[in-house]
């Protein structure tokens, strides 16, 4: 014999389960990310005006300055800016930190439109640089597997090359920046157009190694003085 | 002869013309007889909190940029104003300005230059400041780091910069007075008048502005159109919009304290007012703005009938809402408590002007994340996703559904909002 009230205290707990389509929400940051997520998607998403990039598993430090210079105009897109406008430094820094912990798989490489010689010219850029030129090998600061480096530097693969092309070429006309002194305007800067494109299809065209994570740390000291990275 | 009368005439017209001009613009600027209060740390800190209640920082500080220096540009339909430097810098701030000058700035809309300053800068609202408030609030920034930030020139269209035009503006639509209380209404109600009236300027974005910009008074909050900003701050005299007469006083003060009311959110310009000023505010200063907001007179506007529905478009609308929108608002527009709004019997949807329920639904907005709520839930924007079609669709399926009862939207309605 169930007592009335456990029955009715059962009865009640079925009732969500009769209402119709009561919308399935949780008091969560992965509930809040969905504000997100619409347009960056879950691996990234383009989009009618742009690329939105992946969010998952870039380093926290990097996504919470990223949205530091958006909040406060050192990165310019209207609606990236007036949407987190109103959103503290914890908050803002508690979103980068659930996305930075997202393990989500990588798209495909881009198969290279550009010819062997470009794409050679690509590759010497990012693992090498040009020491005469005093340009530092994207692989110092981005990690050795270009994977990233924790917390602050994010990867170079898995990006498509169109949003490559075009956040070098906004370093490099200075519409993207970081706080000074800002180590990847001085970087772009000092590169051709036709370098930036080198570079862009070289780097999109390269598999992830499995597993991928942001490195702990850098190899070694890195080339330039970021204001970003601290 | 009669050419010399005639001259003399005109001349003594323009005489007495220019004569009018000059007195109203110096209407109750008497040299004061208030001598500077001492500084002390209760001044300055009564200072820093008028500077709250006032929003100075809102309009007064660049994005990203440091606090009071300027810098930022305020959209007029006449240009864009920029607001200056108001930390003590002595060749770009307030340095060399004394207690007076301030006054003079905020109860006459004129710089210590002498010239007259651009209306934008809500002086018309300001004038009911006491000399007191003033000179603490000059106090406080005095106290603030000065910055080196140069004034960037308004960038105005001929002639509304210019000061004839200023002087013109202000003969007709300028008084200065000090605030006087209602003997007929309680202290709490005074005190409510004397902020949203004056240092709050509710009514700079809640009353409507004639073709000059001015608007019909201070204490007129009908509704206004923000066109630069793309947003419509609503009538607080009328309930179908955002009047509060039927709220409990608690109700509105949890609004101005956290930005969250019983049909969501604060957002973009309320939203910034409630980060920057009404959630420092204390809350016997909230319940008074609460009293006096609570018995604004309120006269529903007269509504024009819905047009005949578009049934093809609604129809849309109700399939893309499923898809989009059901997952967090709800099949029936039901919301969820305290995290996503309700959708049926929303103001903020039915209102006869859609601009902020399409500017929510194109660029997506967060709650602002307040001491009280520092964790807020957002909607993600939709311009990316939903063409004007699609848009429009989901917006008259809304303002119709649930009982709720609203003009269709066009698309032409949504690229205008873009």
């Amino acid at each position: 014999m169930i007592a009335p009230s456990r029955l009715l205290a059962s009865l009640l707990l079925l009732l969500p389960l009769l209402a119709p389509a009561a919308p399935r929400v949780e008091d969560s940051i992965a509930q809040r990310a969905q504000a997100c997520t619409l347009c960056h998607g879950k691996e990234g998403r383009a989009a009618a005006d742009g690329y939105y990039p992946r969010l998952a598993g870039k380093p926290a430090g990097y996504l919470y300055k990223q949205l530091l210079n958006f909040r406060d105009g050192r990165r310019d897109y209207g609606l990236m800016s007036e949407l987190i406008a109103p959103l503290s430094d914890a908050y803002l820094l508690e979103l980068a930190q659930y996305f930075a912990r997202l393990e989500l798989p990588y798209p495909a490489p881009q198969p290279p439109g550009v010819d062997a010689a470009t794409l050679a010219q690509g590759q010497r850029l990012v693992t090498r640089g040009d020491a005469a030129r005093r340009l530092p090998a994207c692989a110092q600061c981005h990690g050795e597997q270009l994977t990233g480096v924790q917390p602050f530097v994010p990867g170079l693969l898995g990006l498509p090359r169109d949003y490559l092309n075009g956040q070098l070429g906004a370093w490099r006309s200075g519409q993207r920046h970081a706080v000074a002194p800002d180590c990847m305007a001085q970087v772009a800067k000092s590169l051709q157009l036709e370098e930036i494109n080198a570079i862009s299809h070289w780097l999109a065209a390269q598999p992830l190694p499995p597993g991928s994570k942001p490195a702990e740390r850098p190899a070694a000291a890195l080339p330039l003085a970021c204001g970003g990275l601290q | 002869m009669r050419r010399l009368h005639l001259g003399l005439g005109l001349a003594a017209l323009l005489l007495a013309g220019l004569g009018a001009l000059y007195a109203l613009n110096h209407l109750d600027e008497g040299a004061s007889s208030a001598s500077a209060p001492a500084v002390t740390p209760a001044l300055v800190q009564r200072g820093a909190y008028l500077a709250r209640a006032g929003n100075c920082m809102g309009c007064h500080t660049a994005r990203g940029g440091q606090p009071y220096a300027g810098g930022r540009g305020i959209p007029t339909p006449f240009g864009t104003v920029f607001a200056p430097n108001l930390t003590p810098d002595t060749a770009t701030g307030l340095g060399a300005w004394s207690s007076e000058d301030f006054w003079r700035a905020l109860h006459n809309g004129r710089g210590r230059d002498g010239r007259l300053l651009t209306p934008a800068f809500p002086y018309t609202n300001y004038a009911l400041v006491t000399r007191a408030d003033s000179d603490a609030l000059y106090a406080y920034l005095r106290s603030l780091p000065a910055v080196a930030s140069p004034r960037r020139p308004h960038e105005l269209r001929f002639p509304f910069g210019t000061q004839a035009a200023l002087a013109a503006w202000r003969a007709l639509y300028f008084r200065p007075a000090e605030f006087r209380p209602d003997p007929a209404q309680s202290p709490v109600w005074n005190r409510g008048a004397y902020l949203v009236q004056g240092l709050g300027h509710c009514s700079a974005c809640h009353a409507p502005r004639n073709a000059l910009g001015a608007t019909a008074g201070n204490d007129d909050f009908s509704g206004g159109m923000l066109k630069a900003l793309g947003w419509y701050a609503p009538s607080l005299h009328d309930p179908a919009e955002a009047g509060v007469a039927g709220w409990t006083p608690e109700a509105l003060r949890r609004w101005l304290r956290t930005g969250q009311g019983p049909q969501g959110s604060a957002l973009g310009p309320m939203g910034e007012v409630v980060l920057g000023s009404t959630q420092h505010l204390s809350e016997p200063d909230l319940e008074a703005m609460s009293l006096y907001l609570r018995n604004l007179p309120q006269q529903p506007r007269e509504r024009e009938a819905p047009p005949r529905p578009d049934a093809p478009r609604r129809a849309l609308g109700a399939k893309l809402y499923e898809q989009h929108c059901a997952s967090c608002h709800g099949a029936q527009g039901e919301g969820v408590a305290g995290i996503y709004p309700p959708l049926a019997g929303n103001r903020s949807v039915t209102m006869g002007s859609s601009a902020n329920l399409l500017r929510v639904m194109l660029r997506g907005g967060f709650a602002p994340a307040t001491a009280t709520n520092p964790r807020p839930f957002g909607m993600p924007p939709f311009a990316s996703q939903l063409d004007e079609r699609e848009i429009a669709a989901i917006a008259s399926h809304v303002r119709n559904a649930w009982g709720n009862r609203a003009g269709d939207v066009t698309p032409l309605d949504v690229l205008q909002a873009k």
